[in-house]
């Protein structure tokens, strides 16, 4: 067994070692050094302890939590990372000259955006998702993780994907597709880590050991196999060469526009909210310590979601070469998704039914509230931007980002930082975070630094929609573009500092972190909650 | 684990649980809010309608249009329909003008410079400025230094054919030596000097007297004797003051020893007739204007 894998690792270093040889572009070539390295130190690894007897190991017994433990640092990391990025950008984007010249072309605007999206979405976002998927789904089926060190796997190789992608990124290799920037050899790993991460998740759901699934493992699924049909299908496309990171698309034209859109929309609607509403599911009720509101709602809004949102991606091409029946389609049924999203919405703020009085006095709980808050706001928005009239309002224009920001900072910002919360404690055997009067400051910082973002921008944003469009009574153009931008200055600058508010309360959620996992033990790690520990199978 | 055979009331609100319970999470029984129910119940009705109305249905080839007859194609055709009504008469009066004429029509002119204005917004500003008042190697269009020419024909010739493109055969084409490769860098420096002199006080005499020399010599074909400049071959006057480039010892140095080559697409080949006219106009009236 041992020899089988030091030949594969070996295998892999040797292919490695020469896709670094004949690379076609630096960030080829640096990938594959970095996986020639990798490889080599584990086939080091192997050969060392080959043959070695095989240790009688005690059967693994409890819930698993070591790579949850390393997904919330991971998730508390990606985020400081993404926000910092996100920070430095938005002030690029006030204060251009930030694109400094001994920094080209590697950190101009262009190259920072695609790495401030993917780290908040893929990096922050995804590891707080693989994180409390795997905690969710170990409570509430009552077992032990299913597959062993396959887990480790999944956080291992999602770790190395999100650093392909960044570095590629910087060094100029992207497919010039929103969100799914990665290039083939990297969306083909990423396809390999997510297929693992499935299995980890299915397996764990067929061992389990409740009679019913429960609603918050719905939803995960739902993302972790969504997010796999996108993923394989927007990023069809042949290599120019197996040394090279360029590849082509194989759909073209409006075809390729449409199927990114596809993808782009339902990243947003699986990823970042079915996914974090699995999270809602488990840890509001949870930390509310109320029962779900409605069981009949969470089916209801579970399917009608899952059903409605795959058919919204076309409102992303109103006015385009998109004929105008799939323009329609896209709207009508961003509009009937309206209440479907709200369904979660409902069924979080209801289950604080007889925990009101806790909003006083538990900053975590006030977080998921505020997450809840944001999140109907931005699924009202939302729709209301697909109707055609309003998006020829508000498309192309800052609006687009004041609504993503208030649903990304505001829902799954908040809602993850509120688990990180729940789970350090308790992952790291504490009784609770290290400052409760820290997370009110993250919470306020947080919010003010929200509001700022989100109404900076829809000022700008109707401010510049309205201004393209002016005419005077003959017909003819009032406004430049560079007027437009011009005026956008002030607002920027807010933007900027309310990212710099945003930043300042993730890093006081580090310090509190940090200070809880190095105070004292005073809880047995894994154990908390009401669940017995399970047994060894 | 589930138990569905007694009843399990949460204290807190009087309502049945569904007995399930995961990691101590139970679940309400209560229904769906009604509210909730109908808005959805009402969005799904008005999908219907609405794909009714518009075009929304895809169909083996083609798609249902919907019974209101909308397209966004019918809708842009609908507005440039409106907008050609509205100016056609000015239309057809601006294509049939003489350009040097224009300002003899005040009302025709002033169709044109409102439509040239917005041409200029969109395709001349990013090199000119959306005020017009040019950068470093692209020309001020607010003084009264023109390079090529500032009356309405001239004018008019430089915004359809352009400068120095290879485009346009009839593009305004001129080329100064880079005399870095034909004078020694001090003779550089005195022909720097000279025309340094021709608008400031604080010139070196005899750096600047050595220099009109060569000037005489190798400038003044273009330049004039005096250093007025020739319109017909895109000659700067170098005494005015006014630099594209910058008329510090340092860039004038560079510009003699390298040369300067600013190009201008030629517009006529991008933008329809009515818009060359409508744009020379505006750029014609934002002061300079001869």
């Amino acid at each position: 067994m041992d020899y089988i894998k030091a030949f594969l690792l070996a295998g892999v270093a040797l292919f490695a070692a020469m896709g670094a040889n004949w690379a076609q572009d630096p960030a080829y070539q640096l990938h594959a050094v970095l996986i020639m390295v990798i490889a080599l130190c584990m086939f080091v690894w192997v050969i060392r302890h080959a043959g070695e007897p095989q240790k009688a190991k005690p059967v693994p017994t409890g819930y698993d939590d070591g790579v949850i433990r390393a997904g919330v640092i991971a998730t508390a990391f990606w985020g400081i990372a993404g926000f910092v990025v996100g920070t430095f950008i938005a002030f690029q984007l006030a204060f251009p000259e930030l694109n400094f010249d001994w920094g080209q072309p590697f950190a101009n605007f262009g190259r920072l955006r695609p790495l401030h999206t993917s780290a908040v979405i893929f990096a922050f976002g995804g590891n707080g998702l693989i994180a409390t998927s795997f905690y969710v789904v170990q409570r509430t089926g009552a077992t032990r993780l299913w597959g062993g060190n396959l887990a480790w796997f999944v956080f291992w190789g999602y770790q190395l994907f999100i650093v392909l992608a960044a570095t590629g990124y910087l060094l100029g290799s992207t497919q010039s597709k929103e969100y799914a920037e990665p290039e083939w050899y990297v969306d083909i790993w990423l396809t390999i880590v997510w297929l693992a991460y499935l299995a980890v998740f299915l397996g764990t759901i067929f061992k389990r050991r409740e009679r019913h699934i429960y609603v918050a493992n719905w939803f995960y699924l739902a993302f972790i196999i969504t997010v796999a049909m996108l993923h394989v299908i927007n990023n069809l496309s042949i290599p120019v060469s197996i040394w090279g990171s360029k590849s082509v698309q194989v759909f073209a034209g409006v075809q390729d526009a449409m199927t990114q859109w596809w993808y782009g929309h339902n990243a947003v609607g699986f990823f970042l909210t079915a996914g974090f509403l699995g999270m809602m599911y488990y840890f509001v009720p949870k930390q509310a310590g109320r029962p779900v509101y409605s069981y009949k709602l969470s089916i209801i809004h579970f399917w009608a979601l899952i059903f409605l949102y795959i058919w919204a991606g076309p409102h992303h091409l109103h006015y385009t070469a998109l004929p105008d029946w799939a323009s329609t389609l896209g709207m009508v049924f961003s509009i009937i998704l309206w209440m479907p999203s709200w369904g979660g919405m409902i069924n979080g703020l209801m289950t604080l039914q007889g925990a009101w009085d806790k909003l006083r006095t538990d900053p975590i709980l006030r977080m998921f509230v505020l997450s809840l808050g944001f999140y109907g706001m931005s699924t009202f928005e939302g729709p209301m931007m697909s109707i055609r009239a309003v998006n020829s309002l508000s498309h192309y224009t800052d609006w687009t980002i004041g609504h993503v920001h208030s649903g990304a900072l505001g829902w799954n910002g908040m809602i993850t930082f509120a688990c990180l919360y729940f789970l350090t404690p308790r992952l790291w055997g504490r009784d609770k975070m290290y400052s409760m009067s820290a997370i009110n400051w993250h919470f306020w910082l947080a919010t003010i630094g929200i509001v700022l973002y989100a109404a900076s921008m829809w000022v700008t944003g109707i401010m510049e929609g309205l201004m393209w469009r002016e005419v005077d009574d003959q017909g003819f153009l009032v406004n430049s573009f560079a007027d437009t931008v011009a005026a956008k200055f002030p607002m920027y600058v807010v933007r900027g500092l309310g990212g710099v508010m945003f930043l300042a309360g993730a890093l006081i959620m580090i310090w509190n972190m940090w200070m809880t996992i190095r105070g004292p033990k005073t809880a047995k790690a894994g154990t908390t909650g009401t669940s017995p520990t399970v047994a060894a199978e | 684990m589930s138990d569905h055979t007694e009843k399990n009331v949460d204290e807190v609100t009087g309502v049945e649980t569904t007995g399930h319970n995961w990691d101590g999470i139970e679940e309400l029984n209560n229904p769906m809010p009604r509210w909730w129910l109908w808005t959805l119940y009402a969005t799904i009705v008005w999908g219907i309608a609405y794909t009714i109305a518009f075009p929304a249905w895809p169909l083996i080839s083609g798609a249902t249009t919907g019974v209101l007859g909308w397209s966004t194609r019918a809708d842009v055709a609908r507005e440039i329909e409106s907008h050609d009504a509205q100016n056609g008469a000015l239309v057809e009066q601006l294509l049939a003008a003489e350009m040097d004429r224009l300002p003899e029509d005040p009302e025709l002119l002033r169709y044109a410079v409102a439509r040239g204005g917005a041409v200029f917004k969109a395709q001349c500003s990013q090199c000119h400025g959306s005020g017009a008042a040019g950068f470093k190697g692209y020309p001020n269009l607010l003084d009264d230094d023109w390079l090529w020419g500032g009356s309405m024909d001239e004018i008019t010739f430089t915004v359809r054919h352009g400068i120095r493109n290879d485009i346009d055969d009839e593009a305004r084409y001129s080329e100064m030596p880079a005399f870095g490769e034909l004078l020694e860098k001090e003779q550089i420096r005195a022909a720097a000097e000279y025309v340094y002199s021709l608008s400031n006080d604080d010139a070196e005499p005899e750096l600047a007297a050595s220099g009109q020399e060569l000037f005489a010599e190798q400038c003044a074909a273009c330049h004039g004797d005096t250093g007025r400049g020739d319109r017909e071959q895109g000659a700067p006057n170098l005494a005015d003051a006014i630099w594209l480039y910058g008329g510090d010892r340092e860039t004038l140095i560079q510009t003699i020893t390298y040369s300067r080559f600013g190009i201008m697409p030629a517009w006529g080949q991008r933008l329809i007739e009515a818009d060359v006219r409508a744009v020379s106009a505006y750029v014609h009236g934002l002061g300079g204007g001869e």
